[in-house]
């Protein structure tokens, strides 16, 4: 039996499509898990981002507290909080969030900072205020940029969410860890073609998200 | 401007105990090689850059006792690439002064337009995006931009030196038209010293360490330079170029050796001892230049002319320009027309070489530029 068989065995199965374990409840579950994390990244990597790339000041900090973050293993991370905090959320949140830091940081960072520094500057001396000339002057132009942190981001959370199962949370790991434990091949295949078309919804969503939010003299097109 | 300095913490000295009297609604010029602190002074003007001695007036008001931003919104600032948003369009652009001062979207928008039109931007334009226009058209929008809250000074960064010379000129030409119409209080910053002369009213050069080494008007420049720094930033051809401030009205004409193409034999002969005869159409507009050796009357035009090259307008063009023609002329005189390109004479180099001596004996150019002086200067220093 190949993969597509599983795959094809996993959707066409009635079972799968209904109750507390059903494929809605568990992507339902993971889309939470996804933005709830996101958030919280975005809520901590966009505001520093945007401040250390307008000031141009701390970029050091920014890259090492990357780095850092980036060295730590998502799954270690959880098994740990796990041990000390208990099981619930917040385990399967930190470990979420400090890796969707990083990208949306560093990114939102280097957006900023890499501008163009003449309309900054006109807009200084024509009497915009700093608050003014970052929002309306160079968040509209690193807009792409910034986008560009928060899907790859997005597209990390999705994937490494499935974790949130190994604390018996809910979500599409479910499938896989469960799958893992009863020898069910077909859930495992299924669990994880589910994790990979999220991750290309995702991908479309930001697609579409760049065409509705980035100015059209900011695509050039 | 009151003795003022900039020095950085490094110990680097921008702008040397510098004072400077800016005349109102007139074109001040800062011009001076790369370092010697003119962008920062134009930059203490609108405090981007604040003083570390010296105190900076406008109309006998200290520049630090109002909030920065009201005082950047009272001037227009125009930079180097213009400096235009990338995310908004060309109407949007030149909106943003009247917005940030809460005027309405829609009036503001009104305002844009009324502007584009004023600095030669065609209306189509207003819905584009900044990368759809040319380097010329961008500056453009970059000073109707300035110009849209009406402020009543005016801070040009070399605003023009990014652009190629056809267009550059374009752009001075539009700039002095403009403010011939508005009359704003000008501060203009170039490396260029021709541009710094063709737009000044006044003219500070500077030097290297922040100094000023002269502050006087264009002509009175390229007559006596301060020092050997000024002459020789002035460039080898100061002399020619000074006689740009001196008009051609004064030129003493000769009909003499002007025919008509159908002119008779007559006329000719009385023409006759002429090394060269300017030959006309019927209307009186210059064909060429004949050998009036071997001319038969009846049709001139039929037998081979030389080029007689650009004429001049004497009044409205300069001592130079006439001085160019007769050099450019094969024959070496200078063609003279009417406004409606009818000749109304020839003048030879020498004639021309007579006027330039006695012209700068005279030592003040009868120059309208110079004439022109503002006669309102508000004090901007004690």
């Amino acid at each position: 039996m190949n993969v597509l068989n599983f795959v094809n065995a996993f959707f066409s199965d009635g079972a799968h499509w209904h109750g507390y374990d059903g494929i809605p409840t568990r992507l339902v579950e993971h889309v939470q898990y996804t933005l709830m994390a996101l958030g919280l990244a975005a809520a901590i990597g966009l505001p520093v981002g945007l401040l250390t790339g307008h000031t141009g000041r701390g970029g050091n900090a920014v890259a090492f507290v990357a780095t850092a973050a980036r060295a730590l293993p998502s799954f270690g991370l959880l098994v740990l909080i796990a041990v000390v905090v208990g099981i619930g959320l917040l385990p399967v949140m930190i470990p979420l969030v400090v890796l969707a830091v990083p990208p949306i940081l560093v990114t939102t960072y280097e957006a900023v900072r890499s501008l163009d520094p003449a309309p900054v500057d006109a807009a200084r001396g024509m009497g915009m205020t700093e608050t003014g000339i970052l929002f309306r002057v160079e968040l509209p132009v690193a807009l792409p940029l910034v986008l560009s942190g928060l899907r790859s981001a997005a597209i990390q959370v999705v994937s490494t969410a499935t974790i949130a199962a190994y604390v018996s949370l809910g979500g599409l790991g479910r499938y896989i860890i469960d799958g893992l434990y009863q020898r069910d091949y077909e859930k495992v295949v299924g669990g994880a073609a589910l994790v990979a078309l999220l991750a290309l919804v995702t991908l479309a969503v930001f697609w579409a998200a760049g065409r509705f939010v980035v100015s059209p003299g900011v695509r050039r097109r | 401007m009151d003795s003022v300095t900039k020095r950085y913490p490094d110990g680097t000295v921008a702008v040397d105990r510098l004072s400077l009297e800016i005349p109102d609604r007139s074109i001040t010029v800062l011009v001076g090689p790369s370092g010697c602190g003119k962008t920062t002074t134009l930059r203490m003007i609108n405090r981007m850059v604040e003083p570390s001695e010296g105190t900076i007036l406008l109309d006998g008001e200290d520049l630090q006792r109002q909030p920065v931003t009201t005082l950047r919104r009272s001037m227009g600032y125009v930079i180097q690439n213009a400096g235009l948003f990338q995310h908004r369009t060309i109407l949007d652009n030149i909106a943003t002064v009247p917005r940030m001062l809460g005027r309405g979207k829609q009036k503001s928008r009104e305002r844009a337009a009324e502007l584009m039109e004023r600095v030669g931007l065609d209306a189509s334009l207003a819905k584009r995006y900044p990368y759809q226009l040319s380097g010329g058209q961008q500056q453009r929008v970059g000073v109707a931009r300035a110009l849209a809250a009406d402020p009543p000074v005016l801070l040009m960064d070399e605003p023009f030196s990014a652009v190629d010379p056809v267009v550059r000129k374009g752009l001075q030409d539009e700039l002095l038209r403009i403010q011939d119409e508005l009359g704003k209080t000008i501060v203009f910053v170039t490396h260029d010293i021709d541009e710094a002369i063709k737009l000044g009213t006044m003219v500070a050069v500077m030097r290297t360490g922040g100094r000023l080494a002269q502050f006087a008007p264009p002509a009175e420049l390229l007559s006596d330079p301060a020092d050997a720094f000024v002459e020789d930033f002035l460039g080898a051809d100061r002399g020619i170029r000074r006689l740009s401030f001196f008009s051609s009205a004064g030129l003493e004409l000769t009909r003499g050796p002007v025919v008509r193409a159908d002119a008779g034999a007559e006329r000719l002969a009385a023409a006759d001892g002429a090394p060269h005869l300017l030959v006309t159409d019927a209307d009186g507009r210059p064909l060429g230049w004949a050998e009036p050796r071997g001319l038969s009357a009846g049709d001139l035009a039929a037998g081979p002319l030389l080029s007689c090259g650009r004429p001049f307008v004497p009044g409205t063009d300069s001592l130079r320009a006439a001085l160019d023609c007769a050099v450019l002329s094969p024959t070496g005189w200078a063609v003279a027309v009417d406004a409606d390109g009818r000749v109304i004479g020839v003048v030879s180099q020498q004639t021309i070489g007579e006027a330039i001596r006695s012209a700068h004996g005279a030592g003040s150019p009868g120059d309208e530029r110079t004439a022109e002086e503002p006669a309102d200067v508000t004090k901007v220093a004690p």
